[in-house]
């Protein structure tokens, strides 16, 4: 293959916008836990389990994860795509990436509905 | 007739007969007031010693040669005051471009990201006797970003462009490329929006704003690059 210089991937204005919308999403779940966390009484860990029995408190804590894990995926990306020149690594490090994401969205899934 | 001695420290590397660059330490009387800019102490040094090599043109920044490295940050020598350097000076080449002797640094990589945005207007319709006119407030836009002279200051003090730069555009690049995509002369605004919408060309930017803080004559690549950003997002939703 000629060793030439391509770029022109087309994308990029999605995950920019995912970015933000992520870090939003994962700064309000913050208020929110923190004040949830500020109204649990004394109570140990009943009252723990209480916080995230709640609904609410469930779709607001899934929402948290699938964006941590999103946002996540887009920053190790840009770092892969900065320090690791070779493409070949480049492109197992992302598999590696993602790969490793999803396994931990689903296990945070498994946690949070065993509640 | 007030003179001091000033220290320096200038980065030198002559391929032909250095086996590696080393930091060179120079001492030079300073006239207070007919050295007023760094670039007329750097004359003076060049008198001293033939051997050092710099680029120079006007002399009065505007034709963006003689940037470099000016303790730490980035610069024209023939914009920066004496009296505010902190000795020893040091004086190193443009960061992250390969060197072609002391502080004169290969660009090309630069130009070759500048000239790949298109620099120039497009518009296929005939031209009009006169000109192609535009509102004064079409033209205000273009207020901030037709003033850049390409001297590369912003886009090598860029870590993006460190890591990229064959990749990359780079803030200057990118300042340029929105001073088309905002020209109400040009017709090719879409075609320059998907060039630059890829996670290298556009998106390695993260907006540390080096560009701004270094900047000789005061413009805001950043600012313009987010005004790409927000068009992007306007058309897409």
């Amino acid at each position: 293959m000629i060793n030439r210089i391509v770029v022109g991937a087309g994308y990029g204005l999605k995950d920019w916008i995912v970015q933000r919308a992520t870090a939003l999403i994962m700064a309000v779940y913050t208020l929110i836990l923190l004040v949830a966390l500020g109204a649990m009484g004394p109570g140990g860990y009943e009252a723990w389990r209480a916080i995230f029995a709640n609904g609410f408190m469930q779709f607001m804590t899934f929402l948290f994860f699938v964006s941590l894990f999103w946002h996540v995926w887009i920053g190790v990306r840009d770092i892969w795509m900065d320090y690791a020149k070779p493409d070949g690594l480049r492109l197992v490090l992302m598999i590696a990436t993602a790969a490793a994401l999803v396994g931990y969205a689903g296990w945070a899934a498994k946690i949070l509905w065993r509640l | 007739m007030a003179t001091r001695t000033m220290q320096f420290k200038i980065y030198r590397y002559d391929p032909d007969k250095d086996n590696a660059p080393y930091m060179q330490d120079v001492s030079v009387e300073v006239d207070d007031v007919t050295d007023r800019k760094l670039l007329d102490v750097l004359t003076k040094l060049k008198a001293q010693d033939d051997t050092l090599s710099y680029r120079r043109s006007c002399r009065e920044g505007i034709c963006g040669s003689d940037a470099m490295n000016i303790n730490g940050k980035n610069g024209l020598a023939c914009l920066t005051e004496i009296k505010d350097l902190k000795q020893p000076v040091v004086l190193r080449p443009l960061p992250g471009l390969p060197i072609i002797r002391d502080l004169i640094v290969d660009m090309t990589q630069f130009f070759k990201q500048y000239h790949s945005i298109k620099p120039y207007l497009i518009n296929d319709t005939p031209p009009p006797e006169r000109e192609r006119l535009q509102s004064p407030e079409d033209r205000e836009e273009l207020n901030g970003l037709y003033e850049c002279i390409l001297c590369a200051c912003c886009s090598t003090s860029c870590p993006s462009f460190w890591w990229n730069p064959d990749k990359f555009v780079g803030p200057a690049g990118l300042l340029n490329a929105y001073r088309f995509i905002a020209d109400t002369r040009d017709q090719a605004t879409n075609a320059r929006l998907d060039d630059l919408e890829d996670p290298y060309r556009l998106f390695r930017c993260h907006s540390i704003m080096n560009c701004v803080d270094v900047c000789p004559k005061g413009l805001n690549p950043t600012k313009a690059i987010g005004k790409i950003k927000e068009m992007m997002v306007r058309r897409a939703v």
